[in-house]
Parts: C-alpha cells; sequence; structure tokens
C-alpha cells in the first residue's frame, strides 16, 4: 500500500497491438491478445473490484470480488483470469455480482479482527475500500462473533517491518511478489481452509528465513498485515516526493513519503524507467543514515591533522579552502592541487568541480571514484564501439535468449535488475556465469546456470579469447554484421584464431575445462539474442580495458549488438558512476569524453567559462597519491569518497594523505579520509539534493529534494562560492542551470532539461535533436564511432601470482545488505545482516590451517595484514578466498596491492596473492565492535 | 612492493600488453598511450629516467619515450 496511489490495472499488460475489440459496461475498448477483462475494464475507466489482484503480478483468482457477467458464458468468470475474446460483452455491474461481491465480503470481514480504527493503515487498506465498494451494511456470520485472530502473533524480527499474521487475509499477493518481482521464493501459503497462513521459510520468522527484505510483500499487501515499522511508530505520511535512490548503479525512483520533514518510508514508483516498482533493502529500507547522529552538520578546520577540529562559520571555511589552495599553487605551481569528484554526488554537483579544478585551479588534476571502478569500461568501451556507455535498456533483458555474467553479482550489488533477468531466466533463457565463485545466481530458485566456468582469477582475458576462439574457429561468426557493421575483422580473426587462444590450449592457465568453454561459446554465438552484463569482476583487474574490448569482440563477431536483448553492460557499482564520467571528471576529458587536447572542444568551454583550458591531461587517483610523495602535489579537494578505505595499498594510501598540506573533505560523515583532512565540509544527502543521477543504463533521472539542506547549504553552492574566492566567476542561480550548461556544451545531453525530465519522467542519453526523448538502445543502425573495431585482446597474466609465502588468492566484492566503504549502511539497521566483513574460504583451505567456522584468522599480502572472522564455504574453489570491504575495523584494503589496469591504473582489487593463518578459535561480536580501525603505516 | 618508480613501473606494465606487436608499432601505441593518459610532470620523470641510463626500463618504453621528444 502507498500513500499516493499510481493506477492499477489489475494485471499486468501484454505485448502487441490493441487488435482485440471488447465492450465493457457499454463501453467499447481494444485491448492487445491476452489481457484480462480486468485490465480492459480498468483501460475503459470501468473500476473491478478485486483484492487478490494487481497490476504487478499474474492474476491468480482467488479472491472472488472480481466476478463479471459475459454474455454467452454461464456463469460469473473472475475477471482477473479471463482473457478477452474478440467481440466480448462484459458487465460488472448486476444485482446479482452485487449479490456475490458482498457475499465474499462477509466471509473476508467475518475473518478479520475489525481494530480498523487503531490499526496502522489508518484507512489506507483496500480490504476496507472494497467494504465500501461492495457496500457491505452487515455481515450474516456475525461480527465480532467470528474468529478474529487478535491473539495471532506478530512477527517483529525484520528490522524493517512487522508481520501481524491477525490482518491477513491470505489472498497471497506477498507470496506472488516474492516469486514474481523478487524472485526469491521465500514465502509460501501453509495450511488449508481457515489454518491457511503465510509462511516465511519453513514456518519461520521472517529474519531466519530466506527472505533479502526487498519489501515487495509490504507493498503488494491490501491491509496492514505487511507493514512497515516506520508506519507502526510514526503513522501514515502525509506527503510524497518523487526522487531517486543513491545506492547503487540501477538508479531506482521512488516516491519518498514524508510527515512534515521526518521520511516515513520509501516506496518504489511504479513508472520508474530503471525499476518499475521494484527495490531491494537498501533503497526501501536504508535510508536512515540521513539523519544519524553521525552526521556533521557545521564546517570545521583545524590546522594540522594532529590538533581538534575547530567548528567555524561557511565564510571562514569556504576563505580557508581558497586562501590555502592558492598559496600553495603560488609556492608550488598551479599543478599542485587538484579535486576527486564523486559517483554519490549528482551531475550537477560533479560538473561543477571539474568545472572549478579546470578554471579555478587552472589544470586538468580532476578525477573521479570511477578510476577505482569503472575506467577500463571507459577505455574499452571507446575503443571498441565509441562511447564509455552500456548498450541497452534494463528492460532489454527481457528478449535476451542467453545471458552471460561475468564478473559480476547482480543479487548482491544490483539487486533490483537481478530481479528482473531471475524472471528472464525462468522464463527460459540460458545462463552462462564466468566467476571464480559459485555466486547464488548460478543455482537458486528456478533458476540455474547451464554452464559456470569458474576460472582462475586474473584470467578473464583467456577465457573470452578462447570464447572468442571457438565462436571463430567453427563457423559461428555473424558474417554479415561484421561485414556491414564492423573494422578491422581480419586482422583480429587471424589473431584469435591461433592455436594458443583455443580453450585447450588456455585450459591450463583459467582452469576452465575446454568441453566446457566450447559449450558456452556454441550456446552464446546460437542467441540468437545473447546480452552479456558485467561488474568490476571485469574491470578491476590488470587487464581489465584488455578485457572490456575482448567482451565487445565477442559481442560484435556474433552480431549480438545494437538491438533489444543483447549488448555488452556495465552494472555500475554507484549510484552516479556514469554520470560522474558523463561528466568530465576523468583528467583527460571534458564532458561527453572528449579528450582535452581536442581544440574544438575545449574552444567551447573556453568561450563560455573565459579562461584557458590545459590541452594536457592532469593526474589520476593514483598518480596524485605518487605525486603527493614525491611533493609536486600538494592539495587535495575530495567530494564524497572514502579514498582511504576505498582505495587499494592503504598504507600507501594513508602515507599520500599525510605528505599534502591540504586536504578538504566534503562528506556526510567525517570518514576515514577526514582523519587526514584540514578542512571538512559537511555534505548533503540525497533527500536534499537537487539535481540528477545518471544509472547503468544511461538513464537520467532526477533527484529531488524532500528536505533543506540540513547544513544549510548545497554541495554546488559551496564549490562555486570556493571558486569565486579563489577569484573566479562561477555563479548560478538553481541545479536547472547547471544542466542547461550541461546540456549546451555537451552534444549528447543537448536534448536534456530539467523541464523535459519533469514532463517525461527519464531519458537516456544522447538526447538530442536525433533523439528527442532519449536512447534506449545503443548502436543500432552504425556504432557511434561509425564501425565497431575489433581489438586484438593478447592475454598477458598478472604480475601478482600466488607464492610459496601467499599461496591464496584474495578476491574482494559487495554484499547485499552493505554498499561500498559502508558509510551510509553501517548507519542503518542493515547492519543486522553483516555485522562485520568476514572471510570466505573453502574448506579444504581451512582445513589444513585448522580453521573452524567463526574462527579469527590473519590476512596477509606482502603490502599489510588484518584479521578477520572466517566463513567456511565451498562457494570458493579451493585457493582463492573472499571478503567485503564495508567495515573500516577489517580494512580489506589494507592487503591490495599497487598493480592496476594498464591502461587505466583502475586497481587490481581482483588478485591479491595473500595467507591466512588461524589467530583464535573465536572472538566474541562485542570484542570484535570494540577494535580499533587497523592500524597501518605511519597511523 | 614493487621497488620501481611508478613512471617505470606504470610504462613496463603498457609495454608488456603490445610486446606481441612489431616493435615500432608498439613504441607508437605507448608513445600515443602516454600523451593521452599521462600528465606532464610523469612525463617529465619517465624522461628523466631515460636520460639518467633508464635502469628498469622496458626497451619498448624507452623506444616510446624517445618518440615523446618528437612532435605529436
Amino acid at each position: 500500500m502507498s500513500l499516493l496511489k499510481e493506477p492499477d490495472l489489475g494485471t499486468p499488460g501484454r505485448k502487441g497491438e490493441p487488435t482485440v475489440e471488447v465492450e465493457i459496461d457499454g463501453v467499447g475498448v481494444a485491448v492487445p491478445e491476452g489481457t484480462s477483462v480486468m485490465r480492459a475494464a480498468a483501460l475503459a475507466g470501468v473500476d473491478v473490484p478485486k483484492l487478490c489482484a494487481t497490476d504487478s503480478l499474474e492474476p491468480f483468482g482467488s479472491c472472488r470480488l472480481c466476478l463479471v457477467e459475459v454474455d454467452g458464458v454461464k456463469g460469473t468468470p473472475a475477471s482477473c483470469t479471463t482473457p478477452v475474446r474478440p467481440g466480448m460483452t462484459v458487465r460488472t455491474q448486476t444485482p446479482k455480482l452485487a449479490k456475490l461481491r458482498r457475499g465474499v465480503m462477509e466471509l473476508y470481514i467475518s475473518d478479520h479482527p475489525l481494530d480498523c480504527l487503531t490499526c496502522s493503515a489508518n484507512g489506507d487498506c483496500e480490504l476496507q475500500d472494497m467494504a465500501g465498494v461492495t457496500g457491505l451494511r452487515d455481515v450474516r456470520y456475525g461480527v465480532g462473533e467470528g474468529e478474529h485472530h487478535l491473539d495471532a502473533p506478530t512477527d517483529t524480527s525484520n528490522p524493517y517491518f512487522d508481520f501481524d499474521a491477525s490482518k491477513c487475509i491470505a489472498c497471497s499477493r506477498c507470496v506472488r511478489a516474492c516469486n514474481e518481482v523478487q524472485g526469491t521464493f521465500a514465502l509460501t501459503i501453509s495450511g488449508r481452509g481457515f489454518d491457511s497462513h503465510v509462511s516465511p521459510g519453513q514456518d519461520q520468522p521472517f529474519m531466519d528465513s530466506e527472505c533479502v527484505s526487498c519489501g515487495a510483500c509490504v507493498q503488494a499487501c491490501p491491509t496492514a498485515t505487511l507493514q512497515e515499522k516506520s508506519v507502526v511508530d510514526l503513522g501514515m505520511p502525509n506527503r510524497t516526493v518523487l526522487t531517486t535512490c543513491a545506492y547503487c548503479g540501477v538508479g531506482c525512483s521512488f516516491k519518498a513519503e514524508l510527515r512534515g520533514d521526518e521520511v516515513v518510508r520509501m516506496v518504489p514508483y511504479k513508472d520508474g524507467g530503471a525499476n518499475e516498482g521494484h527495490s531491494c533493502v537498501k533503497g526501501r529500507f536504508a535510508f536512515g543514515y540521513a539523519s544519524h547522529p553521525d552526521r556533521q552538520l557545521n564546517p570545521m578546520v583545524r590546522d594540522t591533522i594532529a590538533d581538534e577540529w575547530r567548528e567555524v562559520s561557511w565564510e571562514e571555511a569556504i576563505s580557508t579552502v581558497a586562501t590555502r589552495m592558492r598559496d600553495i599553487q603560488e609556492r608550488h605551481g598551479t599543478g599542485a592541487i587538484g579535486g576527486i569528484t564523486s559517483s554519490r554526488c549528482t551531475d550537477e554537483e560533479v560538473y561543477v568541480v571539474q568545472k572549478m579544478v579546470r578554471a579555478a585551479f587552472g589544470n586538468n588534476n580532476v578525477d573521479t571514484c570511477a578510476r577505482v571502478c569503472h575506467s577500463p569500461t571507459g577505455y574499452g568501451l571507446k575503443q571498441t564501439f565509441g562511447t564509455s556507455a552500456g548498450t541497452q535498456d534494463f528492460k532489454s533483458v527481457a528478449e535476451s535468449d542467453v545471458i552471460m555474467v561475468i564478473g559480476a553479482n547482480p543479487t548482491d550489488a544490483h539487486p533490483v535488475f537481478a530481479s528482473r533477468m531471475k524472471r528472464r531466466l525462468r522464463e527460459g533463457a540460458k545462463l552462462i556465469v564466468i566467476d571464480p565463485r559459485r555466486i547464488d545466481l548460478v543455482r537458486s530458485p528456478h533458476v540455474e546456470a547451464q554452464h559456470h566456468l569458474t576460472l582462475a582469477p586474473g584470467t578473464n582475458v583467456a577465457i573470452v579469447n578462447a570464447l572468442a576462439h571457438v565462436v571463430v574457429t567453427e563457423g559461428l561468426v555473424a558474417e554479415d554484421f561484421v561485414a556491414d557493421r564492423c573494422e578491422d575483422f581480419d586482422e583480429w580473426r587471424e589473431f584469435i584464431a591461433r592455436p594458443e587462444n583455443s580453450p585447450e590450449a588456455l585450459a591450463e592457465v583459467t582452469g576452465v575445462p575446454a568441453a566446457e568453454v566450447r559449450a558456452a561459446a556454441r550456446l552464446y554465438a546460437a542467441g540468437p539474442n545473447s546480452a552479456i552484463y558485467y561488474g568490476l569482476g571485469v574491470t578491476e583487474h590488470s587487464q581489465g580495458s584488455t578485457m572490456v574490448m575482448g567482451m565487445a569482440n565477442l559481442a560484435m563477431a556474433t552480431g549480438n549488438v545494437g538491438r533489444d536483448g543483447v549488448g555488452v553492460n556495465p552494472l555500475r557499482g554507484q549510484n552516479n558512476v556514469q554520470g560522474s564520467c558523463d561528466m568530465g571528471s576523468f583528467p583527460h576529458e571534458l564532458p561527453g569524453y572528449r579528450h582535452v587536447a581536442d581544440e574544438n572542444v575545449r574552444d567551447i568551454y573556453e568561450k563560455l567559462w573565459g579562461t584557458p583550458i590545459l590541452p594536457e591531461p592532469g593526474l589520476r587517483i593514483p598518480n596524485m597519491f605518487d605525486a603527493a610523495i614525491d611533493g609536486s602535489f600538494r592539495a587535495l579537494f575530495v567530494q564524497g569518497e572514502d579514498i582511504a578505505q576505498s582505495d587499494p595499498n592503504t598504507q600507501h594510501v594513508h602515507k599520500a594523505l599525510e605528505s599534502l598540506e591540504l586536504v578538504v573533505v566534503q562528506d556526510l560523515f567525517l570518514n576515514e579520509t577526514a582523519k587526514f583532512a584540514h578542512v571538512f565540509l559537511p555534505g548533503t544527502s540525497f533527500l536534499e539534493k537537487d539535481g540528477t543521477f545518471i544509472n547503468a543504463e544511461r538513464r537520467i533521472n532526477r533527484v529531488r529534494p524532500v528536505m533543506r539542506p540540513k547544513t544549510g547549504k548545497h554541495e554546488w553552492e559551496i564549490v562555486c562560492e570556493i571558486a569565486q574566492a579563489m577569484g573566479y566567476p562561477m555563479t548560478y542561480e538553481n541545479t536547472s542551470q547547471i544542466m542547461d550548461e550541461i546540456a549546451l556544451t555537451t552534444p549528447t545531453f543537448s536534448g536534456v532539461s530539467f523541464e523535459l525530465l519533469d514532463r517525461v519522467g527519464s531519458v537516456q542519453w544522447p538526447c538530442n535533436e536525433n533523439a528527442p526523448l532519449g536512447t534506449p538502445i545503443m548502436h543500432e543502425e552504425t556504432f557511434v564511432r561509425g564501425k565497431g573495431r575489433f581489438m586484438p585482446t593478447v592475454y598477458v597474466p598478472t604480475k601478482e601470482r600466488s607464492t610459496r609465502k601467499f599461496p591464496l588468492i584474495l578476491t574482494t566484492g559487495r554484499i547485499l545488505s552493505q554498499y561500498n566503504v559502508g558509510a551510509q549502511t553501517r548507519r542503518t539497521a542493515n547492519v543486522a545482516w553483516h555485522p562485520e566483513d568476514v572471510l570466505e574460504i573453502h574448506p579444504h583451505d581451512a582445513e589444513v590451517r585448522g580453521i573452524t567456522e567463526g574462527a579469527m584468522v590473519s590476512l596477509a599480502s606482502r603490502v599489510g595484514q588484518t584479521s578477520l572472522r572466517a566463513k567456511l564455504s565451498d562457494r570458493m574453489p579451493v585457493g582463492v578466498v573472499y571478503t567485503t570491504f564495508h567495515h573500516p575495523v577489517t580494512g580489506a584494503n589494507v592487503v591490495t596491492t599497487e598493480h592496476s589496469d594498464w591502461a587505466t591504473n583502475c586497481p587490481e582489487y581482483k588478485v591479491t596473492a595473500v595467507q591466512v593463518g588461524l589467530l583464535s578459535v573465536t572472538a566474541p561480536t562485542e570484542e570484535r565492535a570494540e577494535r580499533a580501525p587497523v592500524p597501518v603505516a605511519g597511523n | 612492493m614493487s621497488t620501481l618508480p611508478p613512471h617505470v613501473r606504470l610504462a613496463n606494465e603498457i609495454a608488456d600488453q603490445v610486446r606481441h606487436l612489431d616493435p615500432d608499432e608498439a613504441a607508437a601505441f605507448i608513445a600515443n598511450h602516454l600523451r593521452s593518459f599521462w600528465e606532464r610532470r610523469m612525463l617529465h620523470a619517465l624522461l628523466t629516467h631515460v636520460d639518467a641510463g633508464g635502469a628498469d626500463l622496458d626497451p619498448l618504453a624507452a623506444a616510446a619515450a624517445a618518440r615523446l621528444r618528437q612532435p605529436a
């Protein structure tokens, strides 16, 4: 249930032209074949009473309220499960139907507590609505005489919602939402007749069941049986603001529902292009960090990092930044300062930071946290396709016949997209997973991968070459597509067909049997619609960029680019990775991925900004660290990224930060990086921001403020004021003007404005005169660069090897309930699922080390050591261990190294040679919570 | 930990990726990559390293450095 009712047509729409004409209560309507009578009626403006039906779920036909009469048909069929037929004449309101419906309602009401005056639904209840709609006036079975279930237990185990069994009408909407929308199958209806009841798992509390707390059941519930605790505690919200989630790159649209300035709940928006009414545990529930007491709301300064922070006025903080930045430039040169933009901030906030660096700082020393995640996507897709962007919209996966997931774990990291993917897999699409770990997708309810290629970490390029070798040597190339759309194919064909690229030759390197690779390649090539989805398991390698090009080669060779159901699609880690990259955050590119050496592009900005722009690339983040240590780089502005925790080789990062004269941190919290900061500028949460995020499908979504900035200033205002204090005029009246400047200067955004977004909801770039409503699928007629370019991808092993001293390979990743460095999710009830990082280790590797489940272990690499609790798991292959980096107390990046992608310097997080040793058999959780952050060199 | 200076280590890593090419082609690729993505002080450090004898620098990277001295 939700405060603002979006139209509910009762059953899902069907594809096709509206060719079936029917008449409902005298109103004619044409709908696609397969449409239900209920939906046709709704489209004709006729509401049919319903309880078990809702248009996010397939019809079920259990409540019997939606009965109708059809001319020439005996009985009173349920309109939700009855498809239209040409010429059908339907009546939804007759005395007979009214009597039947009242009878049904009497039965429901006789088995309901009728505590409406104290119910948390407070009138937001479909059961109550239907009692009114059906004209229920009395209950023949007695009011107060039936079974009211008031002694039924309420399951309060989930931190975010309650299950009050007394109010349940056994409509199965929650069960079907869990099955059909989320795809987890955690719920069922147990018992029969009056004993029917919703059962999580094996009649377990929700928290102990397989429930992933996505909230789809809460949203589907027509009564207050499943209700947000916040609604129970605070009451129903009374206003709604439509905005966009600030967690992963799926970019779900939400209705923020409030009482005054207090967010009561977040309800996923049915018309949201990315999520279409679904959500995950983070987006729907984990917003409490925005009002967490840890938030710093006042600017602070200090002379040295050994000093105490001193709260100051905004004027003093901004003046301090500007004065010290200019002083450093006078003493050490223009290039001695720089900035880092954040993929958690809006496009407009990012744009002004890169503008501040280029126009006010006078250099190109601006980089973004995408450096450490998807920068190889930028390089690889630009080389092959012509631009840094996923090729499809999320909906496209519904048309895929074969889905290849490489180095991604969508059910944990991109759960709402994973639900789309699982739905398609349940419909029969085939799945190939390429990952060292047995991720959940490999085998989950009603989903099983046809092929799981458990490759050795660091051998992605070898695998993609082997797959392509099969395509080329077994005659599986889409010759027409290649001839018409691509270039440099013959050279690539000669390269990839060489014997050293065969699955047999590479099996020893990858550890994957050749026959399995050949079968996977044949499946992918057969399609007919084959799609690749990939994550940081592709990019965060020494050959991350090469692997991106390898996947592009494979897609082009099989003709899987440029239409629905195919493509090469990066699953972006953070909410605005795509946008922050689009906005010119890289040191070599102005907005729209245009190189700073391009005089024509510089000319656009030089004229508008009134200042020259350097024609040479600036420093990347790792280069900034190196230059800080060598003394040539002296000051850094950090927008919303916790580089001290998230970047690799923590000791090196800390040494670099300590070397800087001035570190300015703009963030919600005093994070790990703030320990090295001299100025702290409090930032705003997504609930306060006004602007846009761009998700992994290039969808530009509005982020609307639900409250004023708790800090008194928007982040873009702060950046503009710093630039002005440094002598560069930079003013905007609002963020709409910033987007207007982006549109004015960036061809792929030329049609974008807040007015357009408010009018149509969202658009996917390119959005310009050629595509005024955006571009869901790219490269349909031609590639952005004209011809798709095949690039030879020679496999070069990483220099990071296991040794006798460090015999295991560590790979890192994310878990469903936590997000990145955990700054947000650790300050929510999500810690109930993941209170600490753990080390997943194969039972064989554990046994030889004397490690048992829950034991404290040391994790050491050649650069550092930390300790954490062991979790024995045969999801891991022997020889590979895995952990997350959500908790600073563990500091997983203490052990990751300086190795990086050769083209972009994206760190090689996914391959670190380590040793694991037993520290103690057990350690109480409380003791862990009190431990100080891991000590590292120089700290 | 690598004991090489960052500019040497990073240039060598690029060279590793193009060793399969003809040496001239490889050097041209590396030089072009460095011009496109490296900041001025990194290029300067690389050239200074070459001037000092180029210890531990991959020959392909050294050849690329020579090309950097020429106009683009």
